[in-house]
C-alpha cells in the first residue's frame, strides 16, 4: 500500500511540474515581486532603493491615478450593463425558434476575433470629426459629433464600440444559458396567459441569473483592463477623458521609467480588482438563483 | 384563432427586424472597412462613405507587403499562438490530473494558490516580467512573449473542472487492467475531455493572437513584431491613407476571422462551454 501511494505521489508530481514551475516563476514570482518592487525607487538604470510606502503616498495625492480610475470606473460601469442587456436580448430573440437563427448568430460573433487594436483603427476613420458618421448624418441636416474629440463625448463612443465588439462573445454565453431552461415553465405560463414580456422578466431574467451572474464578473474583470482600444483609438485623450488605469501603468512603467511607482498602481488595481470582485459575490445572493 | 396566429406572424416579424437591425450595425462598418481596403487614395477623400469602391483596386494589398514585412509579422503571430497553445493545452490537463484525479499532501493549498491567481489582471505582473525577461536576457524575443502566456491559471482551472465531471468508473477497468497513470490520462481522460480542450484551445487562440500589450513592451526590434502591433504601428505611421491602413487591418485580421469561419461550430461551442463550466 505505502508502495502505491509513494508511486501515485511521483506520479502527481511528474503531472503538476511542467505547469506549476511556469506557473510560479512567471506569476506568482512577479505577483509577489509587484508587491516588493511597490516600495522601491527604480528608474531600471540605476540600482533600486528601499522607499517603503511613499509610491502608495504619492498615488493617493495623484490626481493623474484619480482620473484614470474614474476613467475606468466609467467605462466599466456603464459599458457592462449596456452589454449585458443587449447580448441577453439578442440572445432570447435567437432562443426563439426562428430561421436563420445560426446565420445571425455566425454573424454577430466575427467582431469577437477581430483584435482591438484592429477595431480601433477601423473605427478612427469612422468617428473622425471629419469622418463616415459625421458625414453620413449631416446629409440629414445634423450637426456634427465631436465623437472622439470632445471630452464629453469621447468615453461613450469608447464604450460604442467595446460593446460592438463583445455583443456576441456574451449572447452565445447566454444562448447556451437559455437552453438549460425547461420549457416546462414557459407551457405553465402561457397556460396562464403570461405575455412574452411577461415570461421575460417572470421566468427567463431569474432562471438565467447564474448566467448573467458569471457574464457580469468576467466583463467587469476584463473591461477593467481596458488598454488597447483607447492607447490606440484616443491615445488617451482629448485632455485624458480616455486615459485608463492600465494605460498609466504603461506610461509610468514603459515611458517614465518609474518601476516602484508603476508596481505601486498594479497592486492597487490587484485590490480594486480583489474587492470588486467581492462585492459582486455579496451581492449575487440577492439576485442569482441556483 | 385567427389572431394568435396573426400574433405570432406578428412577433416573428418583430424579431427579425430588431436582428436585422443589429446585424446591420453590426456588419455595416466591417464592410465599409473592407470598401475602403479597395479603394484608390483620392477615392478614400471625394467618396469617403460609400461602402464600396468605384473598382477595386487590389494593389493596395500588394503595396502593404513594400510597407512592413507583414508575412514575417504573420509568422511570428503563428508561432507564438501555436506554441502558447500546445503548451497551456499540454501542461495544464497534466497538472488538471493531478489536481482531479491523484491524491497528494498540500493538493488543496496548491489549488487554492492557482484559484487565488485567476483574479490578478495580468498587469499586475507586467513590470516584474519586464524585469525578470531582461535579467534572463529573453527581452526582444518571441519566447518571452510565449513564456508569460503559456501558463495562465485558467487553463489548468478549466480542465480540472471537466475531469472533476467524468465519472471514475470509467478509469475502473484501466486500473484493473494495470494501466498506469499516463495511460489512464492519454487513453481515458484526454479523449472524453475533447470539449473543454476546444474551449481552451478557442479561448487562448482569440487572447494570444490578439494580444497588443505584451508584445509592446516586450518587443523592441522589427523583425520581431507581430501583426497586432505590427499593423498598430503602420497605422500610426500612416494613418491619413486610409485605402492602405484599412487593407493592413484586413490582411492582420483575415487568419482569425478565415478561421473563425471554417470551425464556427467550436469556437461557439467552445465559447458557451465558458459559461456553463464557469
Amino acid at each position: 500500500m505505502a508502495r502505491t501511494n509513494r508511486k501515485e505521489l511521483i506520479a502527481a508530481l511528474l503531472f503538476l511540474l511542467p505547469n506549476l514551475v511556469g506557473f510560479l516563476l512567471f506569476l506568482v514570482g512577479p505577483t509577489i515581486g509587484a508587491f516588493l518592487i511597490s516600495t522601491m525607487d527604480w528608474a531600471l538604470i540605476n540600482e533600486p532603493s528601499f522607499a517603503g510606502l511613499s509610491n502608495f503616498q504619492r498615488l493617493i495625492s495623484d490626481n493623474r491615478f484619480w482620473i484614470t480610475l474614474r476613467n475606468t470606473g466609467y467605462y466599466v460601469f456603464v459599458r457592462v450593463p449596456i452589454n449585458v442587456f443587449i447580448s441577453l436580448v439578442l440572445a432570447v430573440l435567437l432562443n426563439q425558434n426562428i430561421r436563420g437563427r445560426n446565420f445571425f448568430r455566425t454573424l454577430l460573433f466575427v467582431p469577437v476575433v477581430l483584435s482591438l487594436v484592429s477595431v480601433a483603427i477601423m473605427w478612427r476613420p469612422l468617428v473622425m470629426d471629419s469622418g463616415v458618421l459625421n458625414q453620413i448624418t449631416s446629409r440629414f441636416g445634423i450637426a456634427p459629433v465631436p465623437w472622439i474629440t470632445s471630452s464629453r463625448h469621447a468615453m461613450p463612443t469608447i464604450i460604442m464600440i467595446g460593446v460592438w465588439r463583445e455583443i456576441g462573445y456574451f449572447m452565445v454565453i447566454f444562448l447556451a444559458g437559455l437552453q438549460s431552461i425547461s420549457s416546462h415553465y414557459y407551457e405553465a405560463a402561457r397556460i396562464d396567459g403570461a405575455s412574452g414580456v411577461q415570461q421575460f422578466f417572470r421566468i427567463t431574467i431569474p432562471l438565467v441569473s447564474p448566467t448573467t451572474f458569471f457574464i457580469t464578473v468576467v466583463a467587469m474583470i476584463w473591461s477593467f483592463q481596458i488598454f488597447d482600444l483607447t492607447t490606440v483609438l484616443t491615445g488617451g485623450g482629448p485632455r485624458n477623458a480616455t486615459n485608463t488605469l492600465v494605460m498609466y501603468i504603461y506610461q509610468q512603467g514603459f515611458q517614465n521609467f518609474r518601476m516602484g511607482y508603476a508596481s505601486a498602481l498594479g497592486v492597487a488595481l490587484f485590490f480594486i480588482v480583489l474587492l470588486l470582485t467581492i462585492v459582486q459575490k455579496q451581492i449575487s445572493a440577492r439576485w442569482v438563483h441556483y | 384563432m385567427n389572431r394568435s396566429i396573426l400574433e405570432k406572424h406578428a412577433s416573428s416579424i418583430f424579431i427579425y427586424l430588431v436582428l436585422a437591425v443589429v446585424s446591420a450595425l453590426v456588419f455595416a462598418p466591417l464592410l465599409w472597412v473592407i470598401g475602403t481596403s479597395l479603394k484608390t487614395y483620392p477615392e478614400t477623400i471625394t467618396r469617403a462613405s460609400a461602402l464600396f469602391p468605384e473598382t477595386p483596386h487590389w494593389q493596395n494589398y500588394a503595396e502593404i507587403f513594400s510597407l512592413a514585412p507583414f508575412g514575417r509579422y504573420f509568422w511570428n503571430t503563428l508561432l507564438v499562438s501555436v506554441s502558447v497553445i500546445v503548451i497551456t493545452l499540454v501542461t495544464s490537463a497534466m497538472a488538471a490530473f493531478s489536481f482531479a484525479r491523484l491524491s497528494w499532501p498540500g493538493r488543496e493549498a496548491v489549488f487554492v494558490l492557482y484559484l487565488s491567481m485567476l483574479i490578478i489582471p495580468v498587469h499586475v505582473v507586467l513590470v516584474p516580467n519586464f524585469i525578470l525577461l531582461r535579467e534572463l536576457r529573453l527581452l526582444n524575443t518571441l519566447l518571452s512573449l510565449v513564456l508569460t502566456r503559456a501558463f495562465l491559471p485558467l487553463g489548468t482551472f478549466l480542465m480540472r473542472q471537466f475531469f472533476m465531471g467524468i465519472p471514475r468508473e470509467l478509469e475502473e477497468s484501466a486500473i484493473i487492467d494495470g494501466c498506469g497513470y499516463g495511460r489512464r490520462f492519454a487513453a481515458i481522460i484526454v479523449p472524453l475531455a475533447k470539449p473543454a480542450f476546444v474551449t481552451l484551445l478557442i479561448v487562448t487562440l482569440i487572447m494570444i493572437w490578439n494580444d497588443y500589450l505584451f508584445p509592446l513592451v516586450f518587443i523592441q526590434s522589427r523583425a520581431n513584431r507581430t501583426l497586432t502591433l505590427g499593423l498598430a504601428i503602420l497605422a500610426g505611421d500612416f494613418d491619413i491613407q486610409w485605402n492602405l491602413v484599412m487593407a493592413a487591418t484586413i490582411l492582420s485580421i483575415s487568419p482569425l476571422v478565415i478561421t473563425f469561419l471554417f470551425a464556427q461550430r467550436y469556437f461557439i461551442e467552445g465559447v458557451a462551454l465558458q459559461g456553463t463550466k464557469g
